[in-house]
């Protein structure tokens, strides 16, 4: 890769419990370009946007982002480093006794000073850019779902970032509300030189705007490289989930006894 | 964990032991969250934040603490009169009822229906925040919820539910002078010069005071708390909820005794 | 952030009501009295049995209440109470120096409260002053055992 990584993520290992997530992976993320983390659900991708804006730590490795340590940095210095991040939830996560035109206001307010005119001229400008202006009075619980994560979105471009992290945004978003989205996110990384992270299980869409994609299995990864290679990728793991074949690698039935012995263990129960 | 020491007796005090630890750890945790929210320093946003919740939780609450101080007050003349008339006493129903409100009754009372109107309505709204990712993002952003979030309720907390203690107390004294002396006819005089001779303002309201205060910190941190580290599920907020209202009552009336015995008990 | 007017007039409204609260508690629940210390003046008395009473009974003449009770001691001299009055400054120079101080019962179980009766004489009581003549609280089980060995001796 050519590019200067934005992000390094460096033999990261992390568990929940006694539950392995992470079984070191190492990712290089482009500045200015979208990469797409992918996997299977499960895997961990939520997890591992949380440990790139440091709300957990990893149990053993390192993620740098512009050069800085993320789990070695003060509250202070880390809560500076967020202020260059944007995060785009699965939710949308807007503040529910805000309404949309506070919401997108909400980091202007919180982290500057600036006059309560010029805040006004950013939000619409922000919501503009989503094409919500219309609706800065409504209230989060009026919005449907791809309006609130436009909201958000608008909320996290607010302070004009270096880096977003999106989480999910196709789920359950209905054909029209999917392909605003994916404008979106494409328009906004070109015109803002964002480097943008995208963390989802949609092939199609996400194919569609990755410059560089990630696959995730078993806490590793499995397969890396451009929209093409990895359509043309062999290793039957890659090839199931990117055709989205029902059986293979990641089997169609959960690991139990054959169905013979269960049937005949149950009949000879009854018979007793 | 499991390990080779989970069956039998021995289990059972392996498992009691891991018990205490889980136990101990939560305390530490909830100690660690309101040490870090309370000490938050308010700024001018923060003022407004607070008096938000001020409304919500003190100034909507105040309906239901004024109604029951009301029939709480008529109804501890009406049992006072009919045993202290046997006596001939009846002249001492406004001591009586001062003392059994500002004593007991009025902070307990009102702890108990302040954490089933506000305490459990926090639960429910931190936990909701928490479920819908409000207070990550709100971390993503730079801002840290403890601060923006949590302290302005419990600071809200903190000083209302004394205030609406004192309301209690106002009207349940009314009350049963409602009753008493209109009602029942007891001197109006004596209702009040008996009254005043016997309650002491540094020892019955003062203390009665300093109990609503402990009351209010408890039962605002284990609702705020309860919010906070519950599971983000539909499930896990409605559980939480349920804690909140369990574990403060439980919390006011055992602290309640303690807080007696030391007080009037002679300890 | 939005502010409502609403809000917070009714935040300061409750604020408002809580302190009117408490100043009705002190003042008319708790007797306390904003009067300032100055217009009262201090009278002593000892009684050997002061029964129930209590700081801040009433002190009353003729029914009227004209002072409360401010503390009681034990006199390790006599070992008797000391009880010291506050009384209103209209009666200092007033009171003759006989006047008798008894510790009364408002009913049969009521408060206890002191009962002063006015003397004959010329002189007067001023502030500081001891009153002379007391009569102690009727405790009920002396009464009652007075009466029980007075049947007995007829």
């Amino acid at each position: 890769m050519t590019d200067v990584p934005f992000i390094e993520i460096q033999d990261v290992h992390f568990s929940r419990g006694s539950h392995e997530i992470f079984r070191g992976i190492d990712m290089l993320i482009p500045q200015g370009k979208v990469t797409a983390i992918m996997g299977p659900s499960g895997t961990g991708k939520t997890t591992l946007l949380k440990l790139i804006g440091g709300q957990l730590t990893p149990d053993r490795g390192r993620i740098l982002v512009d050069g800085q340590d993320v789990h070695r940095l003060s509250r202070k210095a880390l809560f500076a480093l967020r202020k260059r991040m944007g995060m785009l939830f699965q939710s949308g996560a807007l503040f529910s006794d805000l309404d949309v035109f506070e919401n997108v206001a909400f980091p202007l307010r919180v982290h500057t000073d600036l006059p309560d005119a010029m805040i006004r001229d950013l939000v619409l400008l922000k919501l503009q850019a989503v094409g919500l202006r219309g609706a800065r009075h409504l209230n989060p619980a009026e919005l449907s779902g791809g309006m609130a994560r436009r909201v958000a979105l608008a909320r996290a471009i607010a302070l004009d970032p270096e880096l977003i992290l999106y989480d999910e945004p196709f789920v359950g978003q209905d054909p029209i509300s999917m392909g605003v989205l994916v404008q979106l996110i494409k328009r906004l990384n070109e015109a803002l030189k964002l480097t943008s992270v995208v963390v989802s299980h949609d092939i199609k869409e996400t194919l569609s705007i990755a410059d560089y994609l990630y696959l995730l299995a078993d806490g590793q990864v499995v397969a890396k490289g451009t929209p093409e290679t990895l359509n043309a990728n062999q290793d039957p793991r890659v090839s199931q989930f990117v055709h989205g074949e029902p059986d293979g690698p990641v089997p169609f039935h959960y690991p139990a006894e054959t169905l013979y012995s269960d049937i005949l263990g149950a009949t000879t129960t009854r018979a007793r | 964990m499991q390990s080779r020491f989970d069956q039998g007796a021995v289990g059972r005090i392996v498992r009691l032991g891991r018990k205490g630890c889980d136990v101990m750890e939560a305390l530490g945790r909830a100690g660690l969250f309101l040490g870090q929210s309370a000490i938050g320093v308010p700024s001018r946003e923060g003022w407004y934040l607070w008096l938000r919740q001020m409304h919500f939780v003190g100034v909507l609450s105040l309906a239901i603490v004024i109604v029951s101080g009301l029939f709480i007050g008529m109804v501890l003349a009406l049992q006072g009169y009919t045993i202290l008339v046997d006596f001939g006493a009846e002249q001492a129903l406004g001591q009586m009822v001062a003392l059994s409100l500002l004593r007991e009754l009025a902070p307990v009372v009102a702890a108990l229906l302040f954490a089933g109107r506000a305490g459990s309505a926090l639960t429910a709204e931190i936990g909701l925040m928490k479920a819908t990712e409000q207070l990550t993002s709100m971390e993503m952003i730079g801002v840290d919820p403890l601060r923006r979030v949590i302290a302005p309720r419990l600071w809200a907390g903190f000083i209302a539910l004394p205030i609406l203690t004192v309301g209690f107390s106002v009207v349940g004294i009314w009350g049963g002078y409602l009753v008493g002396v209109q009602w029942l006819g007891v001197f109006e005089g004596s209702y009040w010069s008996n009254m005043q001779a016997s309650v002491s303002f540094m020892n019955d309201v003062g203390n009665g005071m300093i109990k609503s205060l402990v009351f209010a910190i408890v039962v605002t941190w284990i609702a705020v708390f309860q919010g906070y580290d519950l599971v983000p599920t539909s499930e896990g907020i409605s559980r939480a909820t349920t804690r909140t209202v369990v574990y403060s009552s439980l919390a006011v009336l055992g602290l309640d005794f303690v807080l007696t015995a030391v007080m009037f008990g002679g300890l | 952030m939005k502010r409502s007017k609403t809000v917070e007039f009714g935040v300061g409204l409750f604020m408002l009501a809580g302190i009117i609260g408490l100043v009705f508690l002190g003042l008319r629940v708790s007797g306390m009295s904003l009067a300032a210390p100055s217009e009262t003046f201090r009278l002593e008395a000892n009684f050997s049995n002061i029964g129930g009473l209590r700081p801040r009974a009433r002190v009353t003449m003729a029914g009227v209440t004209v002072g409360r009770v401010e503390s009681i001691d034990l006199d390790t001299e006599w070992y008797d109470a000391k009880v010291t009055l506050r009384l209103d400054n209209d009666l200092e120079g007033q009171l003759s120096r006989d006047t008798t101080a008894a510790i009364l019962t408002a009913g049969l179980l009521g408060e206890q409260y002191i009962g002063l009766s006015i003397g004959g004489d010329p002189e007067v009581l001023e502030d500081g002053d001891t009153l002379r003549d007391t009569q102690s609280a009727l405790v009920l089980e002396e009464l009652i055992q007075q009466f029980v060995s007075n049947m007995a001796t007829n």
